[in-house]
């Protein structure tokens, strides 16, 4: 089992989420977050002095699934928040020990 | 807005019109009985009443655009706190005007430097004659000593505990305004030396900007907004709308500001005037917007909306000092130069690092200058020096009375809140209530 994490723009949320669950992934989690990567945010001016907004909004997206899903989900995931401009965010994946799903006790890829 | 009214010939026919609409009885009755003179004098009264009473709540109304303007400008943790400040101030400016500010600046100056220290006495309707209503008098120029005390307010946002603020605004309304009010208003030495401010660019809101002035130099800064290495660090207001809003409201105020201060409606001429005045003053504002906005895109590539917002105020406070006598282009050309004033003004200050919250100095104190000493342009029976002698003598006398009141002040309860309450944001730790307490817990965001 793995577990995706990505940081995405906002606006790029509803694309990413229907071409997920058109790839066959059910389970989704999402934050709104700040960060920033390279470019360390952008500055604006503000009454005639110049200020940096260091953290820029963007969405976190987690999704725990089955090791055979890792490529199709963050394929579908590039492509779907794609926008070809800086900022576009990031992927990451994690290997997963364990899951449960709560209401039956299930575990393992069962409970994903 | 001197008392010497300069009533044209009412045209008879005009008159007759008037009266149909005010008093169909009257009316009537003049058909069989009373004289033409009579019932003009019955329309007089009524129209310079109406203009007063109409002209006054479209100003007190202006309480409630500074009170959304600072509102909108302050960060959000200090929200509560400015609506409390603007509340508490226009009621403060009611009540001290009628204990001691109306007579203070109006009753017996006679050329002199003020009036009587003496409670304002309302007449009785039946015996309330004259020109106008004296009730309406009254209200029209309480609004305009409120109006004084808003300005102060929004200077002085985020880092002033609310007492000392209130105190010193008891002593704005009942004493320092009323006082140089009566210079020129209550005819006092200035209006006898010929210095002319039609509706207050210097005897309002110079007035208001020089308080503000002489408090942030006295309270300093908020902190944080000016770095170690000479930086600044801009502090976004919490709500556009609000802002926007608040200067709309304003903008619809100062027709009652500017028009009314015509004092009299109840001739043709008036009229014409009040109406003319009415045109200018829009005319003012919408070029100082204009002027703000292009200025910003040039320098900074996008437009700032605040700086727009200022640009109108500036525009108003630049033709208050004359709303009547420019022409249509010159009045554009004066509000627009109130826009210039902002763009300039603003970063300027923060270079002296004077902290002015809603930038209240440019517009109120810069622009009023500007407005003043522009009269001459339209109005060649006003001289520069005169203009410039008042523009000093009560800028002089408003900065230092309040300078001593905010020294005495800060020796005395102390004007500023801990460090640790001005982080944590005057809401929670001068009012206990918190603006937009669904969105930020314990005032704890930046």
């Amino acid at each position: 089992m793995k577990y995706i994490i990505a940081i995405i723009k906002p606006h790029k949320l509803d694309d990413v989420r229907s071409a997920l669950a058109d790839a066959g992934i059910e389970g989704i989690t999402i934050t709104e977050v700040k960060g920033h990567g390279r470019q360390k945010g952008h500055a604006e001016i503000y009454r005639g002095a110049e200020y940096q907004v260091n953290f820029l909004p963007k969405v976190k997206i987690e999704v725990a699934l089955d090791d055979n899903l890792v490529e199709s989900a963050v394929s579908t995931i590039t492509k779907a928040a794609w926008t070809d401009k800086i900022g576009d965010g990031k992927i990451f994946v994690l290997p997963l020990e364990a899951a449960t799903r709560i209401r039956t006790g299930e575990t393992g890829e069962d409970a994903i | 807005m001197s008392k010497s009214y300069k009533y044209s010939v009412p045209v008879a026919v005009g008159a007759l019109g008037l009266l149909t609409l005010v008093s169909p009885v009257l009316a009537q009755d003049a058909t069989k009985a009373a004289t033409p003179a009579t019932m003009t004098m019955d329309a007089k009264y009524v129209f310079n009443t109406l203009l007063f009473l109409i002209g006054g709540f479209l100003v007190m109304w202006m309480a409630a655009g500074f009170a959304m303007l600072e509102a909108g400008l302050v960060r959000s943790k200090n929200v509560s706190m400015q609506c409390t400040k603007n509340i508490a101030l226009f009621s403060i400016a009611g009540l001290m005007y009628w204990v001691v500010g109306y007579n203070l600046m109006y009753d017996g100056v006679d050329g002199g430097f003020w009036g009587s220290f003496s409670v304002k006495n309302f007449p009785l309707p039946g015996n309330d004659t004259g020109d106008y209503s004296a009730s309406s008098d009254w209200f029209f120029q309480m609004v305009f000593c409120a109006t004084t005390a808003s300005i102060v307010s929004g200077t002085l946002a985020e880092r002033i505990k609310i007492w000392p603020f209130l105190i010193f605004t008891v002593l704005l309304t009942g004493f320092i305004y009323p006082i140089t009010g009566s210079w020129e208003w209550g005819t006092g030495w200035l209006d006898k030396m010929g210095f002319s401010d039609f509706a207050g660019s210097t005897l309002v809101h110079s007035v208001g900007g020089w308080a503000a002035l002489a408090g942030a130099l006295i309270l300093g800064a908020r902190i944080g907004k000016y770095g170690k290495d000479g930086r600044v660090h801009p502090m976004p207001g919490s709500s556009m709308p609000l802002a926007t809003l608040g200067t709309f409201i304003l903008w619809l105020g100062w027709f009652g500001f500017n028009g009314a201060s015509q004092l009299a409606m109840g001739t043709i001429s008036d009229a014409a005037s009040v109406s003319k005045i009415f045109v200018n003053t829009n005319m003012a504002a919408a070029a100082g917007v204009m002027v703000a906005i292009a200025l910003t895109q040039i320098l900074y590539k996008k437009i700032d909306v605040t700086m727009a917002l200022n640009g109108a105020l500036a525009g108003l406070v630049s033709i208050t000092a004359e709303p009547l006598m420019p022409s249509v282009l010159q009045a554009v050309i004066i509000g627009g130069i109130g826009g210039v004033i902002v763009v300039f003004t603003v970063p300027l200050l923060d270079k002296l690092k004077i902290d002015d919250v809603v930038g209240a100095i440019p517009v109120h104190l810069v622009a009023g200058i500007w407005g003043t000493m522009i009269v001459p342009w339209s109005n060649t029976e006003v001289a520069f020096s005169v203009q410039a002698l008042g523009v000093v003598s009560i800028g002089a006398f408003v900065f230092i009375s309040s300078s001593i009141v905010w020294l005495a002040l800060k020796a005395t309860i102390g004007i500023r809140p801990t460090e640790e309450q001005e982080r944590l944001g005057l809401d929670v730790t001068e009012i206990g209530v918190e603006a937009y307490p669904e969105f930020a817990k314990g005032g704890s965001a930046v």
